[in-house]
């Protein structure tokens, strides 16, 4: 086979401009010298504005450009960084081209939350590159963050050079120490002939079977020394080939149980949001007419108005969810992992489910709760394959049982979990929420910090669609929402993104107001303010006799001048009657970032609550002082 | 129950790491380990010996069939293995009859005397964990000065190998 690469090679512009075409490797600039190798020994290769190289030509550039053009060839669009010492080289050759946009984050952790939620708006694997020492040891946050949803990126770490590695060189981390216990893998790359390799590996890693962060480590001698450059198209290890087909067999046996089922469940998770599972799955809930529910994570996979969803279930779940995942006699569980946050007490969770579970990491099966019928394998290939096996043979469903289960799962909706008491005088975090959801019709990017405005949002914003829902559910990251909701924006810049967070996460990553600026990145975001942390100050209240310890937000910073500060537009509400007119004035600024202060009731909780430690069943209701009990209702 | 779970993994620098990092990141016992580069230098053979219930033993085998670097691993104590261990003793050897019965024990044993000084011998002994265990127990009326053991070498019975 022929083997031809295409690159262009510009003369000295008169005008000085030395850019190359878009199209063509980095590196070459028509005012440096060249560096070419032909097989044949053509030395004296002239200038022209485009021209077809023949096979055995090398292409040599320096480390750099190799790790900037394997970013190019691998098609990603931003990488977010911040520049120092060990990663200068790579900057420079990040100057010298336009095909990747590089956007300058405010801190690291920042770079990492935002390519975080790029990635999980896009599918695509985020990227991010920093610099060594306190550059990594700021993404740590944000790579554990990623590791614990499965969510692919790639980090690219400077070092210092290879001969100073072990000395405790100025801004020197063990990286690949450091990062170990929170990345899928990771690489230190020691010879500038493995870099292309390298990169593709773990472009491979991070977006493959459960997917993961991975970061690259590079010394910056070896950024600075040169080799050919080749990307390859794939590659193979041997070590490492996930399995995404299931196993037939475990399938159809899967598909039988479920049609035996009297009391079934369909429980999803993250899993199904990775896989891009979501037409095969609503496709399965709909013909076998099965309640289903999901985790914070799969929130959107299945549409949050299709009739069998029974809204989210666990620790602040609906009262339905959890009641009907503990007497379910037959269980679907699709890429969830078993939690705690889901599960509750294990030895009484769910007593009488036989349970199925789908996922492609065989280590997430059986971690947690004895599974009957495994099935490894990709979400979405298995439920497809799982849907053929069912269509045309839901007649052997027992509907009179199915029938008998619904309607109690009815009256248990009818219980109205989610109910609160609406105030004309206070604003309700809920309502906030109901308006949001309404006046965008559930379609927004909504991206969360985490604690009790991010379960209000979980419970109150139904989302209609995949990838929209973009929090940390594993880790718990406050500080995630800003910085993820600028991954996304930048993703979908038409799209409506909405940050929805609390007084205290806001300020954890708070710098990013000055990214969003320099990018016009018009997100919105909508602090309920309650002057607390008050996801502690309601466990404090619940569990530590309302010792509010170091719960309380003293001296917050007038959000609406901070944000005007940093040249944005912000709204205090502090009138129920005005939320909704802020809501729509707010996303109808459609350039600009508007922060909306909302000042809401400090003594709200989120209901319903189930405590740690506590069955399904023993679920608390915010109208009930005496833990509902199964039998109550039942 | 003990458990021996054989590994082949790339021989490259960190891989070790993330084997024993599993183990203290998951709360996972480790009796011991051993890790040597194999007749294909880019693979290294590890053998771990390890405890936990059946659900434990599973979740260590798969979260180390997880690890990106781990080519192949069986657990050996699922079919017929041996298991070999070396052990080095320095014992207190002054005088004749102390040198005699020294000698005449580690005979019985099969091992060998591969050092002497003029008031130590060294010895070697190889054998499962039991009959180490044992030559250990024969010593103790001797007076030990360092013992130094290599923790289980495991190996399939029968064709069946763990090749890459």
């Amino acid at each position: 086979m022929e083997y031809w690469i295409r690159i262009a090679i510009l003369p000295a512009a008169p005008g000085g401009s030395n850019r190359p075409y878009s199209n063509i490797p980095f590196g070459i600039r028509a005012t440096e010298s060249l560096y070419y190798r032909f097989a044949n020994n053509r030395r004296n290769v002239r200038y022209h504005r485009a021209f077809f190289l023949p096979e055995g030509f090398q292409l040599i550039l320096t480390g750099a450009d190799i790790v900037v053009n394997c970013l190019k060839d691998e098609g990603v669009e931003y990488i977010f960084g911040y520049p120092g010492g060990a990663a200068l080289h790579i900057y420079d050759a990040i100057y010298n081209q336009d095909a990747v946009k590089h956007i300058l984050v405010r801190h690291e952790q920042g770079a990492a939350h935002a390519a975080d939620g790029y990635a999980r708006a896009t599918g695509n694997p985020g990227v991010v590159l920093v610099t060594s020492g306190p550059g990594v040891t700021n993404t740590v946050t944000g790579l554990a963050t990623a590791h614990m949803d499965s969510i692919p990126m790639v980090v690219i770490t400077g070092q210092v050079p290879s001969g100073l590695i072990g000395d405790d060189a100025f801004q020197e981390v063990d990286t690949v120490g450091v990062t170990r216990p929170c990345v899928k893998h990771n690489f230190l790359i020691k010879d500038v002939n493995k870099i292309a390799e390298t990169m593709k590996k773990a472009f491979y890693i991070a977006s493959s079977g459960r997917p993961g962060p991975v970061v690259v480590d590079i010394p910056k001698d070896i950024t600075a020394q040169k080799a050919e450059y080749h990307y390859p198209d794939a590659v193979r290890m041997r070590s490492y080939q996930p399995r995404t087909r299931g196993h037939v067999k475990m399938i159809k046996k899967g598909a039988d149980l479920l049609l035996t089922a009297k009391r079934p469940i369909i429980y999803t998770g993250g899993g199904a949001v990775l896989a891009d599972a979501e037409e095969s799955l609503t496709r399965l809930v709909d013909i076998l007419g099965y309640p289903s529910t999901s985790t914070l994570m799969g929130l959107g996979a299945i549409p949050a108005t299709n009739s069998n969803f029974l809204g989210m279930l666990g620790m602040h779940g609906t009262y339905e969810s959890n009641m009907a995942m503990h007497q379910c006699d037959v269980m679907l569980a699709v890429g969830a992992r078993f939690d705690d946050r889901v599960t509750g007490d294990l030895s009484k969770f769910s007593p009488s489910a036989r349970i199925i579970h789908i996922d492609i990491d065989p280590s997430s099966i059986g971690k947690n709760v004895r599974v009957e019928v495994p099935i490894v394998g990709d979400c979405k290939s298995v439920l497809e394959e799982m849907v053929k096996m069912l269509d045309g043979r839901t007649g052997d469903i027992d509907r009179s049982a199915i029938d008998q289960w619904w309607h109690t799962i009815e009256k248990w909706k009818s219980v109205d979990s989610l109910g609160y008491d609406m105030s004309d005088t206070v604003i309700k975090p809920q309502y906030v929420l109901q308006k949001l959801f309404e006046i965008t019709r559930g379609e927004a990017y909504v991206t969360s910090d985490v604690g009790q405005h991010q379960m209000w949002a979980a419970q109150y914003y139904g989302f209609e669609k995949p990838r929209r829902w973009i929090n940390s559910g594993g880790l718990g990251t406050m500080g995630f929402g800003l910085p993820a909701a600028m991954g996304v924006q930048l993703a979908f810049p038409d799209e409506l993104v909405v940050c929805v967070t609390g007084d205290a996460s806001i300020q954890m990553c708070l710098q990013e107001l000055s990214t969003c600026l320099q990018y016009n990145l018009p997100v919105k975001i909508v602090n309920l303010n309650n002057q607390y942390m008050g996801m502690v100050r309601q466990w404090q209240e619940f569990f530590y006799d309302r010792r509010y310890s170091h719960s309380y937000m003293d001296a917050l910073p007038d959000f609406v001048k901070l944000s005007e500060s940093y040249g944005h537009v912000g709204f205090r509400i502090e009138d129920p009657k005005d939320v909704e007119d802020a809501i729509k004035e707010a996303v109808n600024m459609k350039d600009r970032l508007v922060f909306l202060d909302v000042i809401t009731d400090p003594t709200e909780n989120v209901y319903p609550m189930i405590a740690a430690g506590k069955g399904h069943n023993e679920i608390q209701l915010k109208h009930s002082d005496d833990i509902l009990e199964e039998r109550e209702l039942a | 129950m003990k458990r021996v779970i054989s590994l082949l993994l790339e021989h490259e620098p960190g891989a070790l790491a993330r084997v024993a990092g599993l183990f203290t990141a998951r709360g996972y016992n480790i009796e011991s380990l051993t890790v040597a580069p194999t007749e294909d230098p880019s693979l290294a053979r590890m053998t771990i010996v390890t405890q936990g219930t059946d659900a434990i033993i599973e979740q260590i085998t798969k979260q180390l069939n997880k690890l990106v670097d781990v080519v192949k691993l069986r657990d050996l104590t699922e079919g017929r293995y041996l298991g070999r261990e070396l052990m080095l003793v320095k014992v207190v050897a002054n005088t004749a009859d102390q040198r005699n019965d020294m000698q005449r024990l580690v005979d019985i044993f099969r091992g060998r005397v591969i050092d002497v000084t003029d008031s130590t011998y060294t010895l070697e002994m190889t054998g499962n964990s039991e009959k180490v265990d044992a030559f250990l127990e024969a010593l103790a009326q001797v007076e030990l000065i360092e013992v130094v053991r290599s923790g289980i070498l495991g190996i399939g019975r029968g064709k069946q190998a763990l090749k890459a």
